[in-house]
């Protein structure tokens, strides 16, 4: 068979560092989202468990490593969450101009930072340092 | 000489109409996260703490269990169709690619099924 470009072709776009680091993060955010779908059925299985596996299971998660866990899920879906509006935008047909795309990509950065600060301050309070 | 008529060769060999399929479910269940997501984080920040008796509790309202099976069953939905754009690109080799995307299904579909069961159980009060 001829050897054909396989995508992802990278090296046939010209990218610009805010179009490649905001693609780049939505899809590894996205796989790490993917990930946390584990955890929530691994807790949400523990509930369906009863008290006595839900509790094992809590002490499982109130270890440090899944409180890292926690915060990183917390960022990537702050991001992923503004990073799928914008494509949702563009799908609209709105947004795709090149200087658009520039100042959403810096909105997207900027909103989900927020977002991200503001949900972890929450948790942080509501939760770690209660 | 043939004897199909030029429409009897071109019957079944355009598009299937399935193209889009994909990038419409996709967009389908990214709209839907977008509240449920929000719904679901925010639910699990206000609860007065993640103890047996307040999740339980929770998971037992009635809306909450509905919204719970629909975040569950949208969000393997959604996951299952990145992941196997992910692996369709940077897995290459028929063989592995097609062992991996079977992988990949199987794995949401029992995360989709454990789920709802889990939510289910704990709801309908069938729970240990």
């Amino acid at each position: 068979m001829a050897e054909r470009p396989l995508s992802p072709h990278l090296s046939v776009y010209r990218m610009h560092r805010y179009t490649l680091l905001t693609s780049m993060l939505n899809r590894i955010t996205g796989l790490a989202l993917s990930a946390g779908l584990i955890l929530l059925v691994y807790w949400l299985m523990a509930a369906a468990a009863g008290p006595g596996p839900y509790a094992q299971a809590e002490s499982v998660l109130a270890l440090w490593i899944f409180k890292a866990v926690f915060l990183v899920l917390l960022a990537v879906f702050s991001y992923h969450l503004c990073a799928g509006v914008r494509h949702l935008v563009w799908d609209s047909g709105r947004g795709l101009e090149r200087a658009q795309s520039r100042v959403s990509a810096y909105v997207v950065l900027g909103a989900s930072a927020v977002l991200f600060a503001g949900l972890a301050c929450w948790w942080l309070f509501s939760r770690v340092l209660a | 000489m043939s004897l199909r008529t030029p429409l009897g060769s071109a019957l079944g060999r355009g598009a299937a109409k399935a193209g889009v399929h994909h990038w419409w479910v996709q967009r389908l269940t990214a709209i839907a996260l977008v509240p449920l997501g929000i719904w679901f984080v925010v639910s699990l920040l206000s609860l007065p703490s993640l103890g047996y008796s307040a999740v339980s509790a929770w998971m037992s309202q009635g809306w909450t269990a509905v919204l719970l099976i629909l975040f569950v069953l949208t969000v393997a939905w959604h996951s299952q169709l990145g992941v196997r754009v992910v692996v369709e690109d940077y897995v290459h080799g028929a063989g592995p690619k097609t062992a991996l995307l079977v992988l990949v299904t199987y794995l949401h579909v029992i995360a989709a099924a454990a789920g709802v069961f889990a939510v289910l159980r704990v709801a309908l009060g069938g729970a240990p």
